[in-house]
């Protein structure tokens, strides 16, 4: 089997005017590799939120994209304030963003619930304080 | 793809420089300099013209008809532009401008504008009975460009274009039908003649993504109609000439960005103009970012139609120019009838083209891609065209394809002779401490280097002399 590609990038806390920097740039490539359209467009949803969330709740971070001809598999890692309760982050509406967050028409509570419908997997390793790092997996 | 790609750009080669400008500025990455002159990539252009708006030399050419095509045909309709009547200083009546063309030598005139009205209409009645059966926004499809730039690049937002005609198809096919009725003329004979603000609608009229065939048979330039039309109005103005403008507020405002959203009498939309600035609302699109909005109105130009390559008008002025046109025309004049309904569905679904696919097949485009990647790490990142990609990742992925070499790149060739120069360094300096023994050995690295770094200054040689040729 081939090598994975192996993407990095750094995501910047409060950046909101870069959040879809990281989308683009994956939804090009897996365009570039002749990916089916309902598959990027899986991709990009759920890179968009996780983007977007690193940017609201986890102060940045890094995410982390691999490409094989199997799956995609994107790790966004963050040094943030950690998810106090996974299940009720889950649920859809429910949002800790702020007012101002919201006010620019982020925040209503279906970042994590997006990401989860549209990939094969997704698994969350969170510690109070010491950060997030989210796995997704879609296959190809 | 053994599909045909038709774009309306092509070169004057003997004003081309093979400069960088174009290459830089092509939103989707068409164009590469080859043999030191610009070259289009004919699959991934979208006629947008953007690279005859920036060409320094005015190398680059919009395609067109000339007005003497006039003469293939027996009967002759004129479609203007809405953007048309923004061309011209102190013009307080379209019916001016729509007698002149008539003085000119057209034998009918149907307003686009007025067949905008009747898009506008139903797309308020299609957008009211259907926005819920879509997930986010409607997309116009009265921008070839951007229907083109879907087709190739947002497969994914191909669901959401309003499968409704343009404006200029629909004014075709009215024109076509009331001029057969009245002179029973076979259509050969009839001409229908868009005059157009811009190539995109050139590339509309001969190879449209949304019908079969488009009824428009000859797409003229307004740059080229202005001079005469001129003439003509002057002389029109002075006499009592007929009443035949059709459309009102709704009509006209489809020429600048905004007009064709505002048409719709809902406030909940988006109207985009310029390609940077198109990109980016369809990338956003695709992230779901807009899902809340019921339409989304996008324009190549800036400013909309009126910033086309083919205006005479500065697309500020002209835009200033329509409000006050349109400040005491009534909102709407043409109303769509029962017996024009048929016109308005589009009758063909636009496909995705994959044309950005590195290879024939998902494993060779994963491998390409991949290896790209890793090239691309190697080169310098300064994106300076001299290579005659547009960047370096560009550059990365001709080299995967076959079409270029890392040579290319004078910054990677400079790097390369560097590293030789000082390895030559190492081997001379071994040859003055022990002389007899490293004689043998290093005399033949010192031929293979001396071979290599010859082909390299060749293949330098012959990229300046390219590059000096054409001045």
């Amino acid at each position: 089997m081939e090598d994975a590609i192996v993407l990095k990038y750094q995501v910047i806390d409060g950046e909101f005017q870069r959040a879809g920097e990281v989308s683009s740039d994956v939804k090009h490539k897996l365009k570039q590799m002749g990916v089916p359209a309902n598959i990027v467009r899986k991709v990009a949803i759920a890179m968009y939120e996780g983007e977007v969330n690193m940017v609201i709740h986890a102060n940045g971070g890094e995410i982390t994209v691999e490409i094989t001809p199997e799956q995609i598999k994107m790790i966004l890692a963050d040094v943030g304030p950690g998810i106090p309760d996974v299940e009720k982050a889950m649920t859809a509406g429910f949002s800790t963003a702020s007012d101002a967050t919201r006010n620019l028409g982020f925040g209503a509570g279906m970042g994590l619930p997006n990401m989860k419908k549209n990939t094969d997997s997704l698994d969350i390793e969170t510690l109070l304080g010491e950060g997030t790092t989210i796995t997704m997996i879609v296959k190809l | 793809m053994d599909r045909f790609f038709y774009h309306a750009v092509s070169l004057d080669k003997s004003l081309c420089k093979g400069c960088t400008t174009c290459l830089q500025r092509c939103p989707t990455g068409a164009i590469r300099i080859r043999d030191g002159k610009a070259r289009i990539t004919d699959e991934l252009c979208i006629s947008c013209g953007e690279c005859i708006r920036v060409c320094p030399h005015h190398a680059k050419l919009a395609d067109h008809d000339d007005i003497a095509s006039m003469n293939d045909f027996v009967y002759r309709v004129a479609l203007p532009a809405p953007s048309l009547y923004t061309q011209f200083h102190n013009l307080d009546d379209p019916n001016i401008v729509l007698n002149a063309l008539i003085s000119m030598g057209f034998d009918d005139v149907f307003e686009v504008s007025a067949a905008a009205e009747l898009v506008s209409e139903a797309s308020r009645e299609y957008i009211e009975a259907h926005k819920d059966e879509i997930e986010g926004p409607f997309i116009s499809t009265a921008c070839p460009t951007i229907v083109r730039l879907i087709s190739i690049k947002f497969p994914n937002l191909l669901p959401q274009l309003l499968p409704l005609n343009p404006p200029i198809e629909v004014a075709a096919e009215l024109a076509l039908k009331r001029a057969q009725e009245k002179t029973g003329l076979h259509r050969d004979k009839i001409g229908i003649f868009f005059i157009s603000p811009c190539p995109s609608k050139v590339a509309y009229a001969r190879d449209p993504l949304t019908v079969e065939h488009s009824q428009v048979d000859r797409v003229i330039a307004i740059k080229d109609v202005y001079p005469l039309l001129l003439a003509h109005m002057k002389a029109v103005s002075r006499t009592d000439y007929t009443e035949i403008n059709e459309s009102g507020k709704i009509g006209v405002s489809w020429g600048t960005r905004g007009g064709e959203a505002a048409g719709l009498l809902r406030d909940n939309y988006l109207a985009a103009d310029g390609m940077e600035k198109v990109m980016k609302v369809l990338e956003d699109l695709e992230d779901q970012k807009f899902q809340e909005l019921d339409f989304v109105e996008l324009n190549a130009c800036n400013g909309g139609c009126v910033g086309g390559v083919l205006t005479v008008e500065n697309a500020y002025v002209a835009e200033a120019r329509l409000k006050k046109l349109r400040k005491y025309m009534p909102v709407t004049v043409s109303r769509l009838q029962e017996d024009q309904r048929s016109v308005i569905p589009n009758t063909r679904e636009v496909e995705y083209l994959p044309v950005f696919s590195l290879g024939s097949n998902m494993l060779e485009s994963f491998a390409r891609l991949n290896k790209a990647e890793r090239i691309e790490k190697q080169l310098p990142g300064l994106d300076c065209g001299i290579c005659g990609a547009p960047n370096c990742k560009a550059l990365a992925e001709d080299i995967v394809k076959g079409e270029a070499s890392e040579n290319d790149c004078i910054h990677f060739l400079r790097e390369k002779l560097h590293k030789v120069t000082s390895e030559l360094e190492t081997i001379s300096k071994k040859l003055e401490d022990d002389p007899k023994a490293a004689e043998n050995e290093s005399m033949a690295v010192f031929r293979e280097y001396f071979s290599a770094i010859k082909k390299d200054m060749s293949s330098l040689d012959k990229k300046s002399d390219e590059k000096r040729t054409n001045k």
